[in-house]
């Protein structure tokens, strides 16, 4: 912020002063206005921006305290500096209790002056810094890799619209690849805990000694190899949200553990006695059948009622088939940017190929076919050629055709994609020729 | 044909007088006069703070200018001060005609320091270009060795060289 950036307006009733500070600060080449009692402040305050004020504490009429309150129902940001006489520094106590950044005392020394006003520009920058910074936030507020206009994808945007509003602990269901940490994202990012982190852990991965190590921390000397004191992530998500990433694979003793935390909202260190009070949102996450876990034993129903307060079911990709496109679209957009290529889409046939697909690891799944093949990809769209061998479309499967159905699309595609070369086949199909004959003549397919 | 007038004040004598005229000449190739102008320092005078006030002396010094003078620089002994602030070294009116210049916290003597004229001259040459810069609309300068860079305290000035940067010396060509 160069000098000329800053406002700073003089609010004294002695001319003496006004004129003093008014050139002090011009010559070091800040905007600079002057008033003489608040009405014209006032004034001058909704016609400019001003970014500091300095004001007298006694002036008549409307004595500096009441301005400054006024001056922050116009603008909170703005920062105020109170001028006094040494007679009444407490009244300028009470003007830093209702906000003032600081006062001054007449006569101060040059030095002083210049170092108040360097640290208010500096407060100042901060907090337009700051200000930038979370009007950014806001702007990726939804993740873009949350791509769709099915109805599916829709009906859980609605939910995390509703549920991001309330502190309500979340469960995200779905299967594999269906995007559950794009989800507990969104939800935090639209929340009013978005100014502070979003902790994940994934729960499947650690050993439960090295859980409850990571989610509690531990004090220095608390196992072999804790050398020295570590936050565990639940203090780190402070004021913020914690999400538990695969819950249903942790073991009994943590389930306890969290359970305590949940209801408490204190833990201690591994190894430590102090309690630390913590104030979170828990967003969990599993692919598994949690209330087929209750009932075998093996997931406390206590702490399932705790976190399952709202839950958000994500569809499976194949249950929004009108959105592969626009994903499949998307991936390619960005690995071309990232791989620096020239592929700027995808071709009718590949799409069709791509719609037909069962899509069992979901969209996860999806990316990396599409990341594949623009590893390979010459043209300026995706060729069916350019998808790598171990995916190939299957049959229209679907839960509704019959075995006969599946085995014919399924010899057909396999037929296709050797040419009618049917020794080929028959090896990929792990069936024997004469068999492979035999099922190509009961479904009437061409070689 | 215009000058810039350097005005002694307080009557102390100066002995750098034809030195401070090469530098002030140098720095804005504008003609010097050394003259002796009426300034009433006792109505400058505030009994509560034992110093003079700086504007008021400004204000006498440019109240009957000279029909050539095209600025004016007074040099005093005095402890100048403005109301705001404890003390000042110089003041000036930017993009004026009037400026004036303290010795008083220019002496070492002051700082419980030997006397060292050669210093206070120094810093008093260096504080006459940085007030008169002003009164050709330069503003403080961030450029370290830049004669108006701001100074707050002596060793400030002591930092900086007597001539103006070359972004200065552009700003007064332009205007």
């Amino acid at each position: 912020m160069k000098p000329a950036d800053i406002g700073i307006l003089i609010v004294d009733d002695e001319a003496s002063v006004r004129d003093a500070l008014y050139k002090w600060f011009k010559f070091d080449g800040y905007r600079v206005d002057t008033a003489e009692e608040a009405t014209s402040a006032l004034k001058k305050l909704q016609e400019d921006s001003w970014e500091i004020v300095l004001l007298d504490i006694k002036m008549p009429g409307m004595d500096g305290l009441e301005l400054q309150r006024q001056i922050k129902k116009i603008d909170k940001d703005i920062i105020t500096i109170i001028i006094t006489a040494f007679a009444s520094v407490d009244t300028s106590i009470q003007a830093l209790k209702e906000g003032a950044f600081d006062y001054i005392v007449k006569p101060i020394d040059p030095d002083d002056m210049s170092h108040l006003i360097r640290n208010a520009v500096e407060q100042r920058r901060l907090l337009t810094e700051n200000m930038q910074l979370r009007q950014q936030i806001e702007e990726i507020s939804y993740p873009e890799e949350i791509v769709g206009e099915s109805p599916a994808l829709k009906k859980v945007m609605d939910k995390v619209a509703t549920v991001a509003q309330t502190d309500s602990t979340v469960m995200i269901r779905g299967e594999s690849g269906t995007g559950k940490e794009l989800i507990a994202r969104a939800i935090h990012s639209n929340s009013n805990r978005r100014y502070f982190p979003i902790i994940t852990i994934n729960c499947g991965s650690y050993a439960e000694g090295l859980l409850e190590s990571e989610l509690f921390g531990h004090e220095k000397g608390a196992f072999t190899g804790a050398l020295y004191r570590r936050r565990g992530k639940l203090e780190m998500a402070d004021k913020g949200t914690i999400f538990l990433d695969e819950i249903g694979n942790i073991g009994e003793k943590m389930q306890m553990d969290l359970l305590r935390v949940i209801e408490t909202r204190q833990f201690t260190r591994l190894g430590g006695d102090k309690l630390i009070s913590v104030d979170f949102r828990i967003i969990s996450a599993t692919n598994k059948d949690l209330e087929k876990a209750v009932r075998e034993g093996s997931f406390r129903e206590d702490l399932y009622y705790r976190l399952n307060v709202f839950s958000i079911t994500l569809p499976q990709l194949r249950e929004r088939k009108s959105d592969i496109a626009l994903i499949a679209r998307f991936f390619v957009n960005k690995y071309s940017q990232s791989m620096n290529k020239t592929v700027t889409d995808l071709s009718p046939e590949t799409l069709d190929m791509l719609m037909r697909y069962h899509w069992p690891g979901n969209i996860r799944e999806l990316r990396n076919v599409i990341e594949r093949a623009m590893v390979g990809a010459r043209g300026p769209r995706i060729e069916v050629s350019d998808l790598a061998f171990p995916f190939h479309p299957s049959s229209k499967l679907s839960s509704e055709e019959t075995l006969e159905a599946v085995e014919k699309n399924h010899i057909k595609d396999i037929l296709d994609r050797t040419g009618g070369n049917v020794a080929q086949a028959a090896g990929i199909l792990k069936i024997s020729r004469l068999t492979l004959y035999n099922k190509i003549g009961k479904y009437r397919l061409k070689k | 044909m215009f000058y810039i007038y350097i005005v002694p004040i307080s009557g102390q004598g100066l002995g750098c007088i034809e030195e401070l005229q090469r530098c002030v000449e140098h720095a804005f190739g504008v003609k010097t006069k050394c003259r002796a102008f009426n300034v009433n320092l006792p109505d400058t005078f505030d009994p509560h703070r034992k110093q003079y006030n700086s504007s008021l002396i400004l204000r006498q010094l440019i109240a009957a200018p000279p029909a050539d003078a095209y600025k004016i620089l007074g040099i005093t002994g005095m402890d100048l001060f403005i109301p705001i602030l404890t003390y000042v070294f110089g003041e000036a009116q930017l993009d004026g005609i009037g400026a004036v210049v303290s010795l008083h916290r220019l002496n070492n003597q002051f700082y419980g320091l030997p006397e060292n004229p050669g210093l206070m001259h120094d810093r008093l040459l260096k504080e006459a270009v940085h007030e008169l810069g002003h009164t050709f609309g330069l503003l403080h300068c961030f450029h370290p060795g830049c004669v108006l860079n701001a100074s707050t305290y002596v060793e400030d000035i002591d930092q900086k060289s007597r001539e103006l940067c070359f972004t200065c010396r552009e700003t007064i060509r332009l205007k």
